[in-house]
């Protein structure tokens, strides 16, 4: 389960998150949508704990991240928008040293690795270093990561972004069940087909604040738009309907 | 036809970048402008200072003093020539093949020769900045003692220019050749290695080699021979030497123009030729750059041998040992410091053994004490130096995983633990060699051998663990390249601080010693009086807190990452 209550994060006098209260409970798959800078990666950041809000609280699991940090990030598996990890480390090294991380080891996490490798198609390179890895490959990479030590929580910023047609649809499948199993899911995209078809909820940000909450039906209901798509529900928030003419763009 | 960007276009975003940074340091970043400055102004001012006194000593000696000023020259300039094309060969991979420019160049409608050109001039500025500031106080004092007027100051850029050129040229056609025949990623471990080593067994070559025994005139068998050896040039074929004779021509005439048009000639037809070999080389070499290395590793060593040795750590922790271990081995340009680190070790305990204690008569039992105490301090400022490139880096080699280290439960204390220990323990086991082996060499007492001991074990923890705290206090998540963040504004501050540490033992510990040495010298018994106890307790204080505070300091800061 997440619980933020008026998280609020402030640079100077700039706020890119403005008190947010939101609350997603377990076995649900949440979709975080905004356009860009709209303050997304922030929030989750926050709710990682690799960022301090200026003020509010996050709750993962039943456990403040600022107060019960160890507590709070041991439910957590964190998947970041860019894919930073030790080029010198090979694949298999690296997720025994996030196991590691949870304080795993042993049998049941070498295990794991074979199991998590063979899953995204990177049995062939686990003992090749990431140096020579691919965008997508260190995509699916901290994918397995973030799962190797078995979460109550995934937050997720971007997670098709480098991943190809079969590996997105295996993220898909994973993510589905880990909600069906009784996990929580937060997921930020700007994948709105994606959002739209896995999505039990969506909270759409702009500005730092939620403009809009809800299942699909809700947004409609709440917005009168009958049986528009999310894309058409998305620009209608966000100030993006009025889009200008294509050959504006493309021409002189 | 599609008409090209011009070179100045080209170039246009490294001289704005400049610019901002440049601006950007001046807000709010006076105190460290400042500082970095006087440190600079100081060093200036300490090579300007030495060149002066000893070239207006030449100036005062008949027919060999220009002679020898112009050896002086020749030698400093080779000495810049071989740098420049040591540091050139690296740059160029970078600037060439491996910066985050280079995809969009390259997919640009950009002339091959304005790309390369951009790139040499690229090349050349990163590379030679540091040599142009140091020829600074160099030209400096020459233009001074033989009074070479205002004109000598347009006339040194305008000499020194091609010298910059060439080896740049030189080193970028190298790297050239080199990434053709192996993949961008090896080539740059080849290099590291090569470079270092070659720098390595130069530095020990010049020490072992004791040009000290030159000085002596009794080397040689008359003024004659000396002078005919000081005339003879060194290297007619290296620009170097055009390069001296040139501005020796200057300012002591008759000036040659031939030794001028030699090095702007050679530096051309090197641009020619460099340009030529670009056009040929450059695309496949640039294409195989794009290409992985692959590297399989079983890591059944750090598997078999470490993690049962480190097995009674948490986990956290043994693994964290364990992943800084084997990053360190295999990251050559890492683990490749390791042979200056030898080198330097071999040099000190060569200088110690080298010193004129020991020629026959009885030595003064005071001037080896002196020498093993004082010893203390050089030892404290070898550690401090090595601290810097080898501990001072790790919290900011973490920056851009810190994702992952800060969204886990890991307890920043462990990783905080993990960092030091991985840094003291074989910093500990270097400051014991030196220590006791100085002390064997010296046939230091078994007083000052336990002295030594103790006090450079209390040394190198606090050593390290200042290391650790200003690391986590200056932090630089940007650079990726390891060797790059000790010379940092952090970096400088981190050495000031300890050089004031280990001075400040050396003064207090100077008082239990002082009582030693006044007893030993009367033929007393050394009394353990309350004055040893003052001396010894505050050296254990002012060092466990050097260890304590910075940790402590550090770790709040750690704390307070945002990412």
């Amino acid at each position: 389960m997440i619980r933020l209550e008026g998280l609020t994060k402030r640079y100077g006098k700039f706020t890119a998150v403005n008190g947010i209260d939101l609350h997603v409970p377990r076995g649900e798959l949440f979709g975080f949508l905004g356009p860009n800078g709209a303050g997304k990666t922030t929030t989750l950041r926050m709710i990682a704990g690799i960022m301090r809000p200026t003020d509010g609280k996050v709750i993962l699991g039943g456990f403040n991240v600022l107060e019960n940090p160890m507590e709070a990030k041991a439910k957590l598996g964190f998947i970041p928008d860019r894919p930073f990890v030790y080029e010198k480390l090979t694949g298999a090294e690296f997720l025994r040293f996030v196991a590691g991380l949870y304080h795993q080891e042993g049998d049941i996490i070498e295990r794991r690795i074979d199991e998590t490798l063979e899953f995204f198609e990177l049995t062939l390179w686990k003992d090749e270093l990431v140096e020579s890895y691919s965008h997508g490959m260190r995509q699916k990479l901290i994918i397995s990561s973030a799962l190797i030590h078995r979460p109550e929580v995934i937050v997720v910023d971007e997670p098709m972004v480098g991943l190809d047609p079969k590996a997105a649809r295996l993220l898909k499948e994973i993510f589905r069940e880990f909600v069906d199993r009784g996990g929580t899911v937060l997921m930020s995209t700007h994948t709105l087909e994606v959002a739209e078809a896995m999505c039990d909820r969506i909270g759409i940000i702009q500005g730092g604040n939620i403009v809009a909450c809800g299942t699909m039906d809700e947004l409609r209901a709440q917005n009168q738009s009958g049986d528009s798509s999310l894309e058409a529900l998305f620009l209608k928030l966000t100030g993006g309907a009025a889009v200008r003419e294509l050959a504006s763009v493309l021409g002189d | 036809m599609v008409k090209s960007s011009s070179l100045f276009f080209l170039v246009t975003p490294k001289w704005r970048t400049a610019l901002s940074r440049i601006r950007s340091n001046q807000k709010g970043r006076g105190g460290r402008a400042l500082l970095l400055g006087s440190v600079g102004l100081v060093f200036w001012a300490l090579v300007f200072g030495v060149l002066f006194r000893v070239l207006r000593y030449f100036r005062g000696v008949e027919e060999i003093g220009p002679l020898l000023a112009s050896k002086l020259l020749g030698l400093l300039l080779l000495s810049f020539l071989s740098i420049l094309l040591l540091s050139n060969v690296i740059t160029a991979l970078s600037s060439f093949f491996l910066a985050k420019d280079l995809d969009l160049l390259a997919s640009s409608p950009v002339d091959w020769l304005h790309y390369y050109l951009a790139k040499l001039g690229e090349t050349t500025v990163h590379s030679s900045w540091m040599v142009a500031l140091m020829a600074v106080p160099i030209f400096a004092a020459y233009g001074i003692v033989y009074e070479g007027g205002l004109l000598f100051i347009l006339y040194v850029p305008f000499i020194l220019a091609p010298l910059l050129i060439i080896p740049a040229v030189i080193g970028s056609a190298v790297t050239l050749t080199l990434v053709n025949v192996f993949p961008a990623r090896r080539t740059r471990d080849i290099l590291s290695i090569i470079t270092i080593a070659a720098a390595g067994i130069l530095v020990m070559m010049f020490r072992i080699v004791r040009p000290e025994q030159f000085a002596r005139p009794e080397g040689f068998q008359s003024l004659l021979d000396f002078i005919t050896l000081l005339r003879t040039p060194t290297s007619p074929l290296l620009p170097s030497e055009w390069a001296t004779d040139s501005m020796m021509g200057f300012l002591l005439g008759p000036l040659d123009i031939l030794p001028i048009v030699l090095l702007w000639s050679t530096a051309a037809g090197l641009v020619v030729i460099g340009a030529v070999l670009h056009n040929a080389l450059y695309g496949p070499g640039f294409s195989k750059a794009q290409e992985g290395a692959e590297k399989f590793v079983k890591g059944w060593f750090w598997q078999s041998i470490l993690q049962p040795v480190l097995k009674p750590l948490a986990v956290a922790k043994r693994e964290f040992v364990i992943k800084d271990l084997k990053l360190f081995f295999r990251d050559a340009t890492q683990w490749s410091q390791l042979i200056l680190l030898g080198v330097l070790v071999i040099i000190y305990l060569f200088n110690i053994r080298a010193l004129p204690l020991f020629r026959g008569e009885e030595v003064p039992f005071f001037l080896i004490t002196i020498v093993s105490f004082l010893n203390l301090g050089l030892a404290g400022f070898v550690l401090a130096a090595i601290a810097a490139r080898f501990v001072f880096p790790s919290i900011s080699l973490e920056g851009r995983q810190m994702w992952l280290l800060r969204s886990s439960p890991l307890d920043l204390k462990a990783l905080m633990w993990s960092k030091y220990w991985v840094g003291t323990i074989p910093l500990v086991v270097l400051a014991l060699i030196i220590t006791i082996f100085t002390n064997v060499l010296l046939r230091a007492t078994p007083f000052m051998m336990a002295v030594g001991i103790v006090t450079v074990l209390l040394l190198t923890l606090a050593i390290s663990a200042l290391a650790l705290g200003f690391g986590a206090l200056f932090p630089q998540f940007d650079t990726e390249n390891a060797a790059q963040i000790p010379t940092s504004f952090g970096g400088l501050v981190f050495m000031m601080t300890t050089v004031a540490l280990v001075a400040g033992v050396i003064i207090i510990e100077a008082i239990p010693v002082g009582t030693y040495v006044r007893a030993a010298f009367r033929g007393e018994p050394v009394v353990f009086g309350w004055q040893m106890a003052v001396g010894f307790l505050g050296v254990i204080v002012l060092c466990g807190l050097a260890t304590y505070l910075p940790l402590k300091i550090g770790l709040k800061r750690m704390e307070e990452f945002e990412f």
